[in-house]
């Protein structure tokens, strides 16, 4: 194009249509300008999610209670797995909140472009919008499901301590630990389907290296911090910590989940936004 | 210079052919792998698919290029119509300016938000109700929320759905569905809109109203860019035109002119159909097809007709056996599929006699004034008609002709300027009677 367009003349926002190119920015602004479709993906997924069911709702709450009652019984009553003198249940239920939230969110983001192809295929909008939301659609079974912790809590007499106030960042790492993998996985899944086919037997052995159902004092000292490089090992011993007070603070197992997420998700941003150039062509 | 809302330069677009298999199965490259590291990586390098269903040899995989070089511009307040035959590239281009896909080299300047219309309803749940659709479509087409509620009222008038908008739309008829689906997409207020062929959803009174609705957008000073294969509808619509062929554009200029370029130069239509070698012709050792043609009341080859003049139908087959009780038949269907009627030779008499071997050639007279606007596809069949009945010929789609309907009023639409609907459009005999004195005794 000879003439360069003059932003001044008209209040109208002027777009350039380029051919495919190797680095794009990642596009926060236009993310903001469509926060509210954002906002209706994720209403629209939890609004469907439990439509048609008798249980409704109940399920955000049926799925770790179960995991929590078999835990307890196996792990805790029988194999007497340790668990940092917590009573087990309470130890198991609240690392299984952020693995919940964790599970679903993967397992709804790397499916949510291929579910959402006829959204990508017709109407323009950021593509992020589609994993972001997916992620986001867990939180709400995450909140129901922490009235109940709060509730095992009472009952156990636990009271949390100044820690609590750390919470919302282990749910936030927990929210963008999903969203950094989902970013990979999603946008592999538009071109290599075998990722649909992963999801089951990633999301359970993962669950094993996690310490969902063990604490992590089980694992030797100086071995802590390269267990810290999965992820999902901060943000559940961050959880307890925060929580329920008693076990140790994470410490430098933390600051090794906090830096391989924060380069997970850098990278999962920069290999989605070159990727989805090319999603409505081939998904 | 702030005039131009769509500056479109060399805007191109390459395909793979074969595109739904374009997603691999990781098992793929890693047979590549194993079979050749080097393979990949050069593969990787130049950016190839390597699926490895590429012409033996060639290495490289075939593309399509689906548009070529495409350059205009398009003023401000403009209604550009484009037209063309299927596969032109018409919908590449409205999903590259819709920034859907990306061109593969060109770019473009779009002055304005883009407003996309390709698909009536994208992303409509069916669970949800109709409100919770239209503040969902809403912000899927790009609305914010304020705007929506601000329209609501108007958007539910518009579908005429009101006692049914906290039904989930799953319970919707589909003409409410397409409705209510138009409805939010019709409300958008983006400076520039991009429409693909979606007035050609639901009844003919809502299709009026459709593009009423688009008539008054184009009024309000915004930019209207429309595809449709309804020549009317463009016609009623768009000031200029574009017509698309093969990826690159043909015309452009007045809507008029363009259009009449199109119909002239026949693009998308097939008059005539000849087969020098009998050996390939369609048909098997008894019969084959010589040549088949659609021709005007002077005789010559013709793809368009005007809806007043006759149309004829010309086979020509080949007996290669001797046979008795051979009909040669052709079917007439609309471009929706329709199928208008059958019609076939065996009231000829000498198809009761024996037919000797040799050529011959039959045609049929449709008369004028029966069939409607439109494009009509031909389908051919020489069949035996007495036991054993045996098909010897059976051709689909072997002619594409179209028809139109112009407004000199003394076709069977007379006069009547809006939308004129029926599979086909006799001129038929009325007769009224005038009584005026029953008026002034009844008041």
């Amino acid at each position: 194009m000879s003439q360069s367009v003059s932003p001044t003349e008209h209040a109208f926002p002027t777009f350039r249509i380029d051919p495919p190119s190797r680095w794009t920015a990642i596009g926060f602004r236009e993310l903001w300008e469509y926060r509210e479709l954002l906002y209706f993906l994720t209403w629209r997924d939890i609004k469907v999610r439990y439509k048609q069911t008798v249980l409704g709702a109940a399920w955000a709450i049926i799925q770790p209670l179960f995991m929590m009652l078999v835990f307890s019984l196996f792990f805790g009553r029988l194999a007497k797995v340790p668990s940092d003198g917590i009573p087990y249940p309470v130890f198991s239920f609240c690392a299984l909140l952020p693995w919940q939230l964790f599970a679903h969110a993967l397992s709804e983001s790397s499916d949510s472009l291929v579910g959402n192809q006829n959204l990508i295929t017709k109407v323009y909008f950021p593509r992020l919008v589609v994993p972001i939301s997916a992620v986001l659609g867990g939180v709400v079974d995450f909140a129901i499901a922490f009235v109940i912790l709060l509730l095992l809590m009472l009952y156990f007499g636990i009271v949390p301590g100044w820690a609590i106030v750390t919470l919302p960042g282990f749910i936030l790492l927990a929210i963008l630990t999903a969203l950094s993998v989902g970013l990979w996985l999603s946008a592999l899944n538009v071109k290599y389907r075998d990722v649909r086919y992963t999801m089951n037997f990633l999301i359970q052995f993962w669950l094993f290296i996690t310490p969902v159902a063990y604490p992590s004092s089980i694992v030797p000292v100086q071995w802590r911090a390269l267990y810290g490089l999965n992820p999902m090992a901060g943000v559940v011993e961050g959880f307890r910590w925060a929580l329920l007070g008693k076990s140790q603070p994470p410490g430098a197992m933390l600051w090794v989940s906090i830096v391989v997420v924060l380069l997970l998700f850098v990278g999962g941003l920069s290999y989605f936004r070159r990727m989805e150039q090319e999603f409505a062509d081939i998904v | 210079m702030s005039d131009i809302a769509i500056d479109c330069n060399g805007i191109s677009k390459q395909y793979r052919i074969g595109e739904q298999e374009t997603y691999r199965v990781l098992r793929d490259v890693i047979v590549e792998t194993a079979k050749s590291p080097f393979r990949l990586l050069r593969g990787a390098l130049t950016n190839s698919n390597g699926n490895g269903h590429a012409p033996a040899g060639s290495g490289a995989p075939s593309h399509i290029w689906a548009l070529n070089d495409v350059s205009f511009q398009v003023q401000r307040g403009e209604v550009v119509g484009i037209i063309g035959p299927n596969g032109a590239g018409k919908s590449t281009l409205l999903k590259i300016l819709s920034r859907i896909t990306k061109p593969t080299r060109g770019h473009a300047v779009i002055n304005g938000r883009v407003g996309s219309l390709l698909e009536v309803g994208t992303g409509f749940h069916p669970e949800l109700s109709g409100r919770e659709n239209i503040y969902l479509n809403g912000a899927i087409l790009g609305m914010r929320k304020a705007e929506i509620d601000r329209k609501f009222d108007e958007i539910v008038a518009f579908a005429e759905v009101e006692k049914f908008i906290d039904t989930p739309v799953k319970r919707y008829s589909s003409g409410m569905y397409v409705r209510l689906a138009f409805a939010v997409a019709a409300h958008m207020e983006t400076e520039v809109l991009v429409v693909d062929e979606v007035l050609a959803v639901g009844d003919a009174d809502f299709q009026k109203k459709c593009l009423g609705k688009m008539g008054d957008v184009a009024r309000h000073g915004r930019t209207v860019l429309f595809v449709s294969h309804n020549m009317q509808s463009v016609a009623r619509l768009c000031q200029r035109a574009l017509l698309l062929h093969q990826g690159t554009i043909k015309a452009s200029g007045n809507t008029a002119e363009v259009m009449a370029q199109y119909l002239s130069c026949g693009l998308g239509l097939t008059t005539e159909r000849v087969w020098e070698d009998l050996r390939t012709a369609p048909g098997n050792d008894v019969v084959r097809l010589e040549s088949v043609r659609i021709k005007n009341a002077g005789g010559q080859t013709q793809g368009v007709f005007d809806s007043r003049h006759e149309v004829a139908i010309e086979i020509g087959y080949s007996v290669q056996q001797e046979v008795n009780d051979l009909a040669a038949e052709f079917v007439i269907y609309d471009d929706s599929g329709n199928l208008l009627f059958t019609s076939a030779n065996q009231y000829d008499d000498d198809v009761f006699t024996l037919h000797r071997v040799g050529s011959y050639v039959t045609e049929c007279w449709i008369p004028g004034n029966l069939l409607t606007e439109g494009t009509f596809m031909i389908r051919v069949s020489i069949v035996q008609i007495q036991v054993p009945v045996q098909t010897h010929v059976f051709e689909e789609n072997i002619l594409v002709f179209q028809v139109v309907d112009n407004m000199d009023g003394d076709s069977a639409r007379g006069r009547i300027a809006h939308n004129y609907p029926g599979l086909i459009r006799p001129k038929l005999e009325w007769a009224t009677t005038f009584n005026p004195d029953r008026d002034s005794a009844a008041s």
